[in-house]
């Protein structure tokens, strides 16, 4: 044979290459960057690699090249089936390119790109010669929609091969295809339930649901790397697949077990199908709540397909894809995508020392949280405690933490096992003198929490860092007992701890750069998404938050019952309702929250009686964990009832609503603006850096509602004089607490000042 | 000029180390699990192996000072198989015995124990051995059963036990197996094989063409009466065993119409490259080299140095000849061109094949063993000429004596001077020993 010149970046003319290599092993490199082919006997193996990204994505350049190479592949008689693989390790295709989509200016144009790619794959699915994808990584979006479009898929085990259509995360649908051949391809009831949730499938499932036909081993070491090895031999399967169709040796049909036989002989049934369309759009109105318009159309474009055929299948999905795009709520969810790809990354660089011991003091709820995100990341973690009965309950929250993992089998007995390895429980201090950092998560009292910060610096090396897990105490008092002050810093989790994503950390004037790049370090390590913002009282996701509460506790001294109060709430979009927010955070926290910030920012921080809260604390009401608070809880989590007790002690500091102020929408803007108000002020008086992580702190830590795509994106889409207006209003019946704050005065007078462009 | 006189090749013998020879070795014939030895128990097999052991040597049934078996699979009634075996063997009940477990290297373990017994001045003479018995294995109540049942024997009244028997359901009474799969890992070690033989690129042609060397110089060496280890055992109620049965020589076109066992469709393991469920034991007498002469013995070769290695259970469970290898060689002073016989235990046709090239690449050898270079593969002309694990079988926990007795055989047989074993292991461990021929 010819030598291979693979990466060769000599240009050969296409006449000559025809006459030079047809038909003999060789490597195709025609000035293409993303998309190569080499022909292996009668197989052409398509290589696709995004050379300016760890992933690939279907860009117009990807998809030019892919065009042209296809081209190229179908005319050429020597070749009588194709693979496609990608040659990073890790990424199949990560979905359609969003810019490419943000980038377009109208509903039409949007259209346009959907049906471009919609007619990219349809040539691949009517592409005589069969194409196998073989997939490695991510395969997701576009990706996804690719892949389905070809006559056989073939996937690695790979922890890291995830196929989904994360779409309706961005406020979007499938558009390239994907409601149209996804629910033939695995049915409705798992179609939608990939395109309405979005999850990410792993490779077993991909193959239980037909939407893989097999899978490959990874591989460990041989005389190649394991990642590079695993792609090879995920090729020569996928080569083996692609000749076995052309022979006739592989059937393209699934093999389908008696269940699922009759499954799809009951599902092909129209009253069958109508039945599942309604129930499933029940069932999103409720979730959704009507907010996020993506599933209902993705639902539409179902069955589009499946009523009136394909033609208005595709004609469905590409116009509602664009008009999707130009949605207000696609765009703040996508604004949230890229701010989450933001606080991902560690603004302050490589800290000079990686954390390889950490210590937590106090096992309760929080502590042994950040126990359990950090042994499963291998660090040595040590969890100490003053008793023993509180340390044996947080080193059960860590076992039971992963044995839940265990029980999902994302995870073995024996490596739950391995990761418990990493977790010594104590209740003295030995083995400090190795920390390289402490996270104290101790009671939130000053002088315990100057006591410990004592303790801690007596014991530990001259260069570990004093992180204080406060929600409200401010930073600055903490570090006023520390002999090294450059080396304390706030690292405030959100409970529960291993399924929030927020991590808020607190700098202080004193806080050293590598002290803040340790905690943020080991905060992107430990999973979460993390925002760095000033010191002062409640910082700033509890400065936010802490308004909010007075005015709803306002709300309820006004006759507003907690159920009426939470469903005003989540029908604004918060996924949890406020008084259910204030049991589950603790009626007693919510009351020292409160008192803590009313002392520190006075009559603005007023609205509800703190007495009210007080009392109920008094009565033993501190909410879920002592079994009473605005409701009852019993063994059952749901239904919940209003507790009965709370009438009497409401009826006591009964306060008559002010019509003019008191509809629900009323209501509902009076809790979003206080909010609102308080998030601009922070980013005015300089405690967050800027409105990206106000977005991201205020969605992924307090629930924001996400189809709002945070506070600041909330005023930009719905104006700031708009909602300065409702505040005048609100203002002039309540005083101070709806003052609009000069910045956001600035934008309502200036309508072309926007937080985010 | 007094080097030029030297021998090629000199002896091992370190000073200061005592002398440790392998006096002889037998073992029992290895058959297929589930044919004649069926309805045996697995001391019966060791003790056949003991009793060989007796006969071959001649020695005095009281002048062992130690007894130790390997064993993989544990019959629950004979857990210190050893000293079951030993009693049953006739041995004098005043020699202690013990059984020691490490997957497919347990009598490799018992070899090594009882030279660190020796080298340490405890004892001089010491029968090490193994067994494994795949006819039958424990196969348990479920937890649940097991729990009911234990209760059951507290309960006190009636009513209690009634209870109780009332509580069990058709799901309390599903067995559990024992599988041949790592614990830490849940995969199958023919599943890891193939994943081995993928990574180091071995295809399914190499595999069946090596199983077929296997079973062909097997079958030769059975043929030529090489394999005198065996001793012929007359099992009760049947015939005379006197030789392996799994010995089958077939072609390559019949091997390749077989589909894969583990790695479904595309693998390249087979049951054809494998090894099989084998019952059998094996013994070999143990001593150091004053008290062999002293009893008048003329001994086969010396146990020298030795090595056990770990890796990962995962991507390399089954690399350990890979590491062990330029280790004990280093141990000894030795390069792998010194070696005159080679023995290495054959998992499967796919890991034997890895193994090779695993030490004949300087990437893995710089990669994954921190070395500066590769140890090299061994010749195949030297290597397992007698057949292997594949085609002769292999029960667990005795194949490691006899690739030790089959070492020393080779040197004899071959004019060799040194030989080296290594074996795999469950749980991603390995071993290797250098043993030297005694001076004829």
């Amino acid at each position: 044979g010819v030598a291979t010149s693979c990466g060769c970046s000599v240009q050969i003319t296409r006449s000559r290459r025809n006459t030079l290599f047809s038909g003999i092993h060789t490597c195709c490199t025609f000035a293409w960057t993303h998309v190569n082919y080499e022909i292996k006997g009668d197989v052409a193996v398509i290589r696709i690699s995004d050379p300016n990204s760890k992933v690939n994505t279907l860009s117009l350049q990807m998809q030019k090249e892919m065009t042209e190479v296809m081209d190229e592949v179908m005319g050429n008689s020597a070749i009588k089936s194709v693979v496609l693989i990608s040659s990073k390790p890790g990424c199949f295709i990560a979905g359609a390119d969003i810019n490419m989509i943000q980038a377009c200016k109208s509903t039409e144009e949007v259209t346009r790109l959907s049906q471009e790619g919609q007619k990219i794959f349809e040539k691949i699915e009517k592409s005589p010669k069969p194409i196998v994808a073989a997939i490695n990584g991510s395969c997701l979006g576009g990706g996804l929609e690719f892949a389905i479009a070809c006559q056989y898929r073939v996937a690695t085990k790979s922890k890291k091969t995830a196929l989904g259509t994360p779409e309706v995360m961005l406020g979007l649908l499938p558009g390239a295809g994907g409601t149209q051949r996804l629910p033939k391809m695995i049915g409705l009831p798992n179609a939608f339930d990939m395109m309405l949730t979005g999850r990410n499938i792993r490779a077993d499932k991909a193959k239980k649901m037909g939407l893989v036909h097999q899978l490959v081993d990874t591989l460990g070491p041989g005389l190649k790397s394991p990642e590079e090895r695993t792609i090879e031999y995920l090729e020569e399967v996928a080569i083996d697949c692609a000749r076995g169709i052309v022979n006739k040796k592989l059937a393209l049909t699934k093999e389908m077990n008696m269940m699922q036989k009759i499954q799809d002989h009951v599902m092909s049934y129209s009253f069958v199908q109508n039945r599942i369309y309604s129930t499933v759009e029940k069932k999103v109105l409720k979730q959704t709540k009507g907010l996020y318009p993506a599933p209902m159309k993705i639902i539409e474009c179902v069955k589009a397909g499946m009523e009136q055929g394909p033609d208005a299948g595709y004609l469905a999905e590409s116009q509602n894809f664009g008009k999707l795009a130009m949605t207000p709520e696609s765009k703040a969810l996508v604004g949230l995508y890229h701010g989450q790809v933001a606080c991902k990354k560690n603004r302050f660089g490589v800290p000079e020392k990686e954390v390889k011991t950490l210590a937590i003091l106090g096992a309760g709820l929080i502590g042994a949280g950040i126990a359990q995100v950090t042994v499963e990341k291998s660090i040595n973690t040590i969890l100490k405690d003053i008793t023993e009965e509180a340390l044996n309950q947080g080193q059960h929250q860590v076992y039971k933490g992963l044995n839940d993992k265990t029980k999902k089998k994302s995870i073995t007995s024996f490596e739950r096992d391995s990761i418990l390895s990493n977790l010594t429980g104590q209740l003295d201090y030995s083995g400090f003198e190795k920390a390289d950092m402490v996270i104290e998560a101790v009671f939130e009292d000053l002088a315990i929490k100057h006591k410990v910060l004592k303790e801690v610096e007596a014991v530990i090396p001259p260069n570990c860092v004093f992180a204080s897990n406060t929600a409200a105490l401010a930073i600055k008092d903490i570090a006023a007992a520390s002999k090294r002050p450059e080396k304390v810093v706030g690292m405030h989790y959100f409970s529960p701890v291993d399924k929030m994503q927020l991590l808020e950390i607190i700098t202080t004037d004193k806080t050293s750069k590598d002290t803040t790049a340790s905690a943020v370090a080991l905060g992107l390590k430990q999973g979460k998404v993390v925002i760095v913002v000033g010191d002062g009282p409640g910082f700033y996701t509890t400065r936010c938050l802490a308004p909010m509460l007075a005015e709803a506790v306002r709300v309820l001294q006004e006759g507003v019952d907690p159920k009426k109060l939470d469903s005003l709430t989540t029908g604004f979009g918060f996924p949890v309702g406020a008084a259910t927010l204030a049991d589950e955070l603790g009626i007693d926290v919510a009351a020292h929250m409160a008192e803590n910030l009313g002392k520190a920012f006075g009559s603005r921080f007023g609205g509800g009686n703190l007495e009210l809260l007080k009392t109920m604390v008094a009565k033993g009401f501190k909410g879920r964990k002592s079994g009473k608070g605005f409701y009852i809880y019993q063994s059952e989590p749901k239904p919940k009832d209003i507790n009965p007790e709370l009438k009497e002690i409401v009826e006591s500091y009964k306060m008559m609503p002010n019509p003019a102020v008191s509809s629900d929408s009323d209501v509902q803007y009076r809790l979003i603006s206080r909010f609102v108000n308080e998030a601009v002020l922070c980013l005015q008086e300089g405690i967050l850096t800027n409105p990206v992580e106000g977005d991201i702190g205020a969605v992924f830590g307090l629930g924001f509602p996400p189809f709002l795509g945070g506070p600041f994106r909330f005023v930009d889409n719905f104006g700031a004089d708009k909602l300065v207006e409702k505040m005048k209003t609100f203002e002039e019946v309540f005083g101070n607490q709806f003052t609009p704050c000069q910045l956001l005065l600035d934008h309502a007078k200036d309508p072309s000042r926007k937080f985010h462009n | 000029r007094a080097e030029w006189a030297w021998p090629v090749k000199k002896t091992l013998s370190k000073t200061g180390v005592k002398n440790i020879v392998l006096v002889d070795g037998v073992r029992t014939p290895f058959l297929q699990s589930g044919t004649t030895y069926a309805d045996l128990m697995p001391h019966d097999l060791a003790r056949t192996a003991l009793q060989g052991l007796l006969n071959r040597t001649g020695i005095p049934k009281d002048a062992v000072d130690y007894i130790i078996y390997g064993t993989v699979i544990q019959e629950v009634k004979t857990s210190n198989v050893a000293r079951e075996a030993a009693l049953g063997a006739g041995f004098s009940d005043r020699i202690p015995a013990h059984t020691v477990t490490m997957a497919c290297i347990s009598s490799n373990q018992a070899m090594t124990t009882a030279v660190g017994m020796i080298a340490a001045g405890q004892c001089d003479a010491v029968v090490a051995g193994g067994v494994e018995f795949m006819s039958d294995v424990p196969i348990r109540h479920s937890r649940k059963m097991r729990k009911t049942m234990l209760s059951l024997n507290k309960a006190k009244t009636l009513g209690a036990r009634l209870a109780l028997l009332g509580s069990i359901r058709p799901a309390h009474l599903a067995p559990e197996l024992p599988a041949v799969a790592e614990f830490s890992t849940e995969e199958t070690m023919g599943h890891s094989a193939d994943r081995l033989a993928a990574a180091f690129g071995v295809s399914r042609r190499e595999q069946d063409e090596y199983a077929l060397r296997s079973h062909s110089l097997a079958k030769r060496a059975q043929d030529e009466g090489l394999l005198s280890d065996v001793v012929g055992f007359k099992v009760p109620g049947k015939d005379i065993v006197s030789k392996d049965n799994g010995i089958r020589p077939s072609s390559m076109e019949q091997m390749a119409k077989l589909k894969p066992a583990f790695v479904k469709p595309h693998g390249t393991v087979t049951a054809a490259n494998s090894s099989y469920l084998t019952d059998g034991a094996s013994a070999v007498l143990i001593m150091s080299e004053e008290k062999a002469l002293a009893l008048g013995y003329k001994p086969k070769a010396y146990l020298r140095d030795f090595v056990y290695v770990s890796q990962d259970p995962k991507d390399q469970l089954l690399l350990g000849p890979s590491y062990a290898t330029p280790k004990v060689l280093e141990r000894s002073g030795l390069k792998l061109a010194d070696i005159d016989v080679f023995e290495f235990h054959e998992a499967f046709a796919g890991q034997i094949l890895s193994n090779l090239k695993a030490m004949d690449s300087d990437w893995f050898a710089k990669t994954y063993m921190g070395r500066t270079s590769k140890v090299g593969s061994p010749p195949l002309d030297k290597f397992n000429l007698w057949g292997g694990s594949l085609s002769l079988g292999h029960p667990f926990g005795a194949t490691g004596c006899r690739l030790v007795t089959t070492v020393a055989h080779r040197l004899k047989k071959e004019g060799g001077q040194y030989g080296l074993v290594a074996a795999c292991a469950a749980g991603g461990q390995g071993h290797a020993m250098v043993i030297e021929a005694y001076p004829q």
